[in-house]
């Protein structure tokens, strides 16, 4: 009974705290909603809508990278610091084979590149899932019952590795990525902004591989043991799923996405460096906290909504500032609202 | 042979007479006494050079130290300890030169270094509060994630607010410590006289200085860990709630670790602005931070002489031997009769090149492999041998559920 009154107390408390919280939240982000209209406003429309479509573009890049994040969070509650890195490798891999393939500045754009290009982007994701799922097997899986932070340093460790790995392969330079998209760009009615084929490329891709990944979770049998097994591992096991089995697939379609979006990377921005990953890593990741860890949904909003808030930050206020924003936007989140804009898991303890 | 080898390890590390810390310490004494005497010696008075090096290391060593409270003690990830330790720098740096001149305020504040010291120390440890105090109360790993992610704010925040910090150039020309009265003699080369506002410029004072702050960590953490917070800590690292249901407020003693590692990064990079009178935003990126995560975890997570050992050979490591590395690999490719490898070629840089992008790879294998085959580390604590080894904590899975029904 005693007990009964406390927990009524307790979640009346924390109600009312919370919802102060998200009232100063609100005013935060009502005062940088202000600041942005009056400078958009300053600026045109036209301007407003090229920042817009840059940041649909980036968005989608992290959005390919948050997936991966988010999966593999709410399978096993790891934060795969080395998944920033898998995103590089899969840059890497492919930039090596675009000559392999034939392809190069020269032979842009012409209908004949979709072939290579397409077989290009099967190879290096799977080279990147392959990859994801040894370090799993290395690294993660013999200390799954150790301390929580046994796998956390394993996970800091392994990016280390793979950063090293492409450092020794190409050095610490900032590499040129052919351009082999058609960098034409469509005019936008009669406001002056345009819309490059690349953009359109990249966002589209990015929607057929998320709609791709969410109907196989929700539809196909190992999708379902994925969801079961997030849900209560023990639990998943009785009832006949191969755990292991199931974390491997998990981490092998995660790093899938995460070697697209690589790839889409340096066809987009035309260059890559090796530690590239260390930083989109941290914002996609920041993205999927952002929409809710362990929320497929939530992390594909999430990385739009980052990549857009980039964007902008980008080309309304200074460059400079922009990682500041949005590592600044990780921590009020997780302060203000841990389970993110989509969440569903209370992540409490 | 082997055998002998496994009888020596299981004396290392299970007999409980024979404890290795002591050992160790009396070792590390030792050596601290006898380093700047044999580093004059050797090079026949010309050792300044060896002394400041390891005054330097020291600063890591007081890193080390600071982090294995967080780390090794309360179980923390901290990902972001840089950023405390660029704070610590920069509050020197502002309050003990002439550079407030220089930004908006126009006016010169120089306070002694030891009250600085001790400022930073509460200065850093209030932003370690602010950052902590919201995200302990989440999952654990939130707060390696919020501290990257606050790692990466604060040197881009020195580097861009350039009005007042002077961005990348950084601030230089700091105060040098001094002492408020010394007693020179002929030790020193004078006449016996007592001299007021010393000032501190040799290697030799700075490598002092360091010993003695080591020194004094040392002890300070050693009594906390056998303090009653200390023994909170333990709990809450091995089980957070079962440590709650015996009544210890979990969210205020992980808070507390927090602080106290994020304050002695702070009084380190007191010593650290003092030491180099120089500091730039460049010094205090990620890599700092893993590189003082390496030493905790290489050295022996929760175990201090364990992480002195460790941070002064990862320091070895990465500012002395991989350095001293490339033209060393010259050598022998060309001994070996490989000197074609010496050249750089399409995309092979050479090897002198080669050997020096090594570290990450080097970094990255050592915390993987450690937390794989010894995640107690090289000098292990015996507490946490047994938790991290032995898996006396391990849940029970269905396998051995499994197991137990079969038979």
């Amino acid at each position: 009974m005693g007990s009964s009154v406390a927990n009524a107390r307790a979640r009346l408390m924390s109600g009312s705290r919370g919802r102060l919280l998200n009232g100063i939240l609100f005013v935060l982000i009502g005062l940088a909603l202000i600041v942005l209209a009056t400078k958009v406003v300053a600026l045109g429309p036209a301007y407003f809508i090229q920042i817009v479509v840059y940041g649909l573009a980036d968005g989608s890049i992290y959005a390919l990278i948050a997936l991966g994040y988010t999966m593999v969070y709410g399978i096993v509650e790891l934060i795969n610091f080395a998944h920033g890195d898998v995103f590089t490798l899969g840059g890497f891999v492919s930039l090596w084979l675009i000559p392999v393939f034939g392809l190069n500045e020269a032979t842009s754009s012409g209908p004949g590149v979709i072939l290579p290009l397409i077989a290009i982007f099967i190879i290096s994701m799977l080279v990147c899932g392959v990859v994801n799922v040894t370090i799993e097997r290395v690294a993660y899986r013999p200390l799954r019952h150790a301390p929580r932070l046994a796998p956390l340093i394993t996970a800091v460790g392994m990016s280390f590795v793979l950063e090293g790995v492409m450092f020794l392969w190409r050095g610490p330079f900032n590499l040129h990525y052919p351009g082999i998209l058609p960098n034409d760009a469509i005019p936008l009615g009669a406001s002056g902004a345009t819309i490059a084929y690349k953009d359109v490329a990249v966002v589209l891709i990015a929607i057929v591989l998320m709609t791709g990944l969410s109907l196989f979770v929700e539809r196909s049998r190992l999708g379902k043991a994925m969801r079961a097994t997030a849900q209560d591992r023990d639990a998943a096991g009785l009832m006949g799923i191969d755990i292991n089995r199931t974390i491997a697939a998990t981490f092998f379609i995660g790093a899938l996405l995460a070697g697209a979006g690589g790839m889409i990377y340096g066809l987009y921005f035309n260059n890559i460096a090796f530690d590239l990953g260390f930083s989109a890593g941290l914002v996609a990741f920041t993205a999927a906290v952002f929409g809710g860890i362990g929320n497929i949904q939530g992390a594909a909003l999430g990385g739009l909504v980052i990549g857009m808030i980039q964007s902008l930050s980008d080309g309304y206020f200074d460059s400079a500032w922009t990682q500041v924003i949005i590592f600044a936007i990780l921590i009020l989140v997780l302060v203000f609202r841990p389970t993110g804009i989509l969440g569903m898991r209370v992540p409490e303890k | 042979m082997i055998q002998v080898i496994r009888a020596m390890r299981k004396v290392w590390e299970t007999d409980p007479r024979k404890d290795p810390n002591p050992l160790v310490y009396t070792i590390i004494t030792i050596v601290a006494i006898l380093y700047p005497i044999w580093a004059q010696l050797s090079t026949g008075g010309q050792g300044d050079f060896l002394i400041s090096i390891l005054a330097d290391a020291g600063v890591y060593v007081l890193l080390a130290i600071g982090l294995n409270v967080v780390v090794g003690f309360a179980g923390l990830l901290d990902l972001g300890y840089a950023a405390f330790f660029a704070i610590g720098a920069y509050t020197y740096a502002f309050i003990a030169s002439d550079h407030l001149l220089v930004t908006p305020l126009h006016t010169t504040v120089h306070l002694p270094f030891w009250i600085v010291l001790f400022i930073a120390l509460f200065v850093a440890a209030g932003f370690g509060v602010i950052l902590g105090a919201p995200t302990l109360r989440l999952r654990g790993d939130y707060l390696a994630i919020v501290t990257l992610g606050f790692g990466e704010i604060v040197p881009r925040v020195f580097k861009n607010l350039s009005e007042w910090t002077s961005g990348v150039n950084g601030i230089s020309a700091l105060d040098k410590p001094d002492l408020p009265f010394w007693v020179q003699g002929p030790w020193s080369g004078d006449p016996l006289a007592i001299v007021r506002d010393l000032k501190i410029n040799s290697p030799l004072g700075f490598y002092v200085i360091m010993v003695i702050l080591v020194g004094s960590c040392i002890v300070l953490v050693n009594n906390l860990r056998k303090s009653r917070v200390g023994r909170a800590y333990m709990a809450v690292r091995e089980d957070e709630v079962a440590a709650a249901a015996m009544g210890v407020n979990t969210v205020r003693v992980k808070l507390l670790a927090f602080a106290i590692g994020a304050a002695f990064s702070g009084f380190a990079g007191a010593f650290y602005g003092a030491k180099l009178s120089l500091v730039s935003p460049e010094n205090f990126g990620f890599s700092v931070s893993i590189t003082i995560l390496v030493m905790v975890v290489l050295g022996g997570m929760g175990n201090i002489p364990g992480v002195v050992v460790g941070s002064l050979l990862i320091y070895f490591i990465t500012f002395i031997f991989l350095p001293a590395l490339p033209p060393l690999a010259e050598e022998w490719a060309s001994s070996l009769g490989l000197s074609s490898l010496i050249r750089p070629d399409g995309d092979w840089p050479g090897i002198g090149q080669e050997v020096q992008r090594l570290k990450f790879l080097i970094f990255g294998l050592i915390l993987v492999l450690t937390m794989l085959l010894r995640p107690q580390g090289l000098i292990p604590s015996r507490v946490r041998a047994q938790e991290l080894v032995k898996g006396v904590h391990e849940d029970t899975t269905i396998e051995d559920v499994n197991a137990e029904t079969a038979t």
